[in-house]
């Protein structure tokens, strides 16, 4: 009912293209997180979506219809803004029922929606206030609540969180997932285009995210893909935390690569995998997969310790290995203090979390199977 | 050795009594000397108008025996005696008469420099930076150059002596000067609530209705106080276009009673003037607080 599909969708500003003809396909249902850096033309997009902005080429359909040409009243969606703008003349009540006083629906079926919709939400003792009454965390489910009011096809969030203090965003992102998880038992339409530039918020609220940059769509993924099996080297460096490790180097067959003047052995499979490819690589492992080795052996990579962080639950180790900086994280309770600052240590890749990407497109070649 | 700290910490103690008392009378000094000058500025500033409360509850013969402003022979004759004037008309007639061209020049300008403002700062459209161009040219144009066109062109639309060419250039947001404070209040507000709007469903009229107006309020309320008073205030223009007494506004008729009578009864002209002030300065504290009240920033909250 409510799929929403971009079609080469294009948008230029003067002579500076914002968008570059990006497809994409978000199901019924679905809970779709458009995130990437600033910059990357997701809020234009969304933007598109919901009307507010021209599209210079390409198709947007809702629910199978051309929604081009439509006003955003018209296109069943529902947006949640940044900055909440809530009517700051209207009193809560008010702000939530604009759009069916508007459509001039009955008194009674507006009182009864604005309940219903206070009710799911909690802010039934807030009806009577005006927005500048509320704290931050309470205007924001004033605004998703003048979205949900709507019975919208399609949900738009532009960066909703982004406002709120740490605590109240990870209560909000729980809050707005449960959400999505009741209207959809409720059997309401309840697509969601959630955008955002936190990796985390990203990675705990989408069914599947879509990785932007400069106006182009890098990859679109469930969670765990995303973060096993990158595409290219933006999307594995954008996606986790701390950032992927990458090491140019050189394919040498026999299952090794060349970087920073050390020999690197990856596991049998790659070979086949990589053979024909291009030689000139980028090694990509995640912090989490790199073990401090008990002693040399062939294919560890030899580096200096320079820093130590302790966070908790896990030990940060920055480990140099020419002019490259490499970060490992490992257990807390793994890490023994055998090695300590500025000592020779060994670090051993686990195979499963090695990347190759080609030097010059960025591609991920480790994934062709 | 303890006696020695104890008595030096004494002193000490003494000394920033000393200092604190003398900074307590230094502030006090001054704020004394502030409210001085303030009060005898402003005595100054107001005297004239006070002179002329006092002196409209004056005899003819008392305005220039008695140069205080506290009549000694207070009297209500120059109220009386003014408001009957020396026309048929009575200054009631002026004051409806006035009110007959502030009250469409208002509520004009108000509804067209509002949708002219939104216009030029929302909306994007062919020649758009020419036409901001040319209407804050229409700013710098004194008014005197104007005059005989203008008059001209009303001539000619057989508009003379009527009140149609003191208000209906006003109502077709002809006050560059409202459009252009309103287009600068507009652009210091967000978008984001206009989008919201649009995205509930509301078209260009509504949003500018619903979401645009109310947030523009305190700018408008300005808009229309100052419109007020200049009209009010206003006396070239009904000089120029009307003609007959009994259309006068209360600036032509105050001026009627100074030439008509062969000696001046100042006490007349005083009491009228004195009337003529009330309704300004009602509209002006009645409105004060919109007037300095900033935009409500409720709605955008961080």
């Amino acid at each position: 009912m409510a799929r929403l599909q971009l079609r080469n969708l294009e948008k230029d500003y003067g002579t500076f293209r914002a968008v570059h003809g990006i497809n994409l396909d978000v199901e019924d249902g679905e809970f779709m997180v458009l995130v990437g850096p600033s910059g990357c033309a997701k809020s234009t997009t969304l933007r598109m979506i919901a009307g507010l902005e021209r599209v210079t080429g390409g198709e947007i359909r809702i629910g199978g219809e051309l929604v081009n040409d439509k006003t955003p009243g018209d296109r069943g969606i529902s947006m949640v803004f940044q900055n909440y703008a809530l009517y700051p003349h209207m009193k809560v009540r008010k702000n939530l029922s604009f759009s069916m006083r508007l459509k001039r629906r009955p008194s009674a079926e507006i009182e009864q929606a604005t309940n219903h919709v206070a009710g799911l939400l909690e802010i039934d003792p807030l009806l009577d206030r005006l927005p500048k009454q509320l704290s931050g965390g309470q205007a924001q489910r004033v605004a998703v609540g003048r979205a949900l009011i709507k019975k919208p096809q399609v949900f738009l969030f532009d960066e909703p969180l982004s406002n709120l203090d740490a605590k109240l965003r990870a209560s909000m992102r729980v809050r707005i997932t449960d959400l999505h998880k009741r209207l959809k038992a409720e059997n309401q339409q309840a697509t969601v285009i959630y955008v955002t530039h936190d990796q985390t918020e990203a990675m705990t609220m989408g069914d599947r995210i879509c990785v932007m940059k400069d106006g182009h769509i890098m990859q679109v993924a469930d969670p765990v893909t995303l973060y096993s099996r990158p595409a290219n080297t933006f999307v594995a460096g954008f996606i986790g935390s701390p950032e992927m490790n990458f090491l140019d180097g050189t394919f040498e067959g026999d299952n090794s690569v060349r970087a920073a003047e050390q020999l690197v052995t990856l596991g049998d499979e790659f070979t086949k995998r990589i053979s024909g490819r291009s030689e000139h690589v980028t090694l990509g492992i995640r912090p989490q997969h790199l073990r401090i080795a008990a002693a040399e052996t062939p294919g560890t990579i030899r580096g200096k310790l320079t820093h130590i962080e302790f966070m908790g639950h896990e030990v940060y180790l920055y480990v140099d290995i020419g002019p490259k900086r490499l970060i490992a994280v490992v257990p807390s309770a793994s890490y023994d203090r055998g090695a300590l600052r500025d000592d020779w240590v060994w670090l051993s890749a686990d195979p499963k979390g090695v990347h190759l990407f080609d030097r010059q497109s960025g591609e991920n070649i480790s994934l062709a199977i | 050795m303890t006696d020695h700290i104890l008595s030096q910490n004494s002193a000490a103690a003494r000394d920033v009594d000393v200092v604190r008392s003398r900074e307590t009378r230094r502030h006090r000094f001054n704020a004394v000397l502030r409210y001085a000058l303030l009060t005898v500025v402003g005595l100054l500033m107001l005297y004239p108008l006070i002179w002329l409360i006092g002196a409209s509850f004056k005899t003819n013969s008392e305005i220039f025996s008695n140069p205080g402003f506290w009549p000694e022979h207070p009297t209500l004759d120059g109220y009386i005696r003014g408001w009957k004037t020396s026309t048929p008309y009575s200054f009631g007639t002026f004051f409806i008469n006035t009110l007959w061209i502030v009250i469409p020049k208002v509520i004009g300008t108000a509804i067209s420099c509002t949708a002219v403002a939104y216009g030029f700062a929302r909306f994007d459209f062919p020649f758009k930076k020419v036409l901001f161009s040319a209407l804050i040219a229409t700013l710098l144009l004194p008014n005197v150059v104007t005059r005989i066109p203008q008059y001209l062109i009303f001539r000619d639309l057989g508009w003379l002596d009527s009140y149609l060419p003191l208000w209906v250039p006003s109502a077709l947001a002809g006050d560059a000067f409202f459009v252009f404070m309103l287009v600068q209040f507009l652009r210091a507000i967000p978008r984001d609530m206009e989008e919201a709007a649009r995205v509930d469903g509301a078209n260009t009229i509504q949003t500018l209705v619903f979401i645009v107006v109310p947030l523009l309020m305190p700018a408008l309320i300005s808009v229309c106080l100052f419109q007020f008073m200049w009209t009010m205030n206003d006396f070239l223009g009904p000089l120029i276009y009307i003609s007959s007494v009994e259309k006068y506004p209360i600036s032509l008729a105050l001026k009627l009673s100074i030439d008509t009578t062969e000696a001046f009864e100042w006490n007349r002209v005083l009491a009228m003037s004195v009337l003529s002030l009330a309704p300004a300065l009602a509209v002006f504290f009645l409105a004060q607080k919109y007037f300095i009240d900033g935009i409500s920033s409720g709605g955008i909250k961080g």
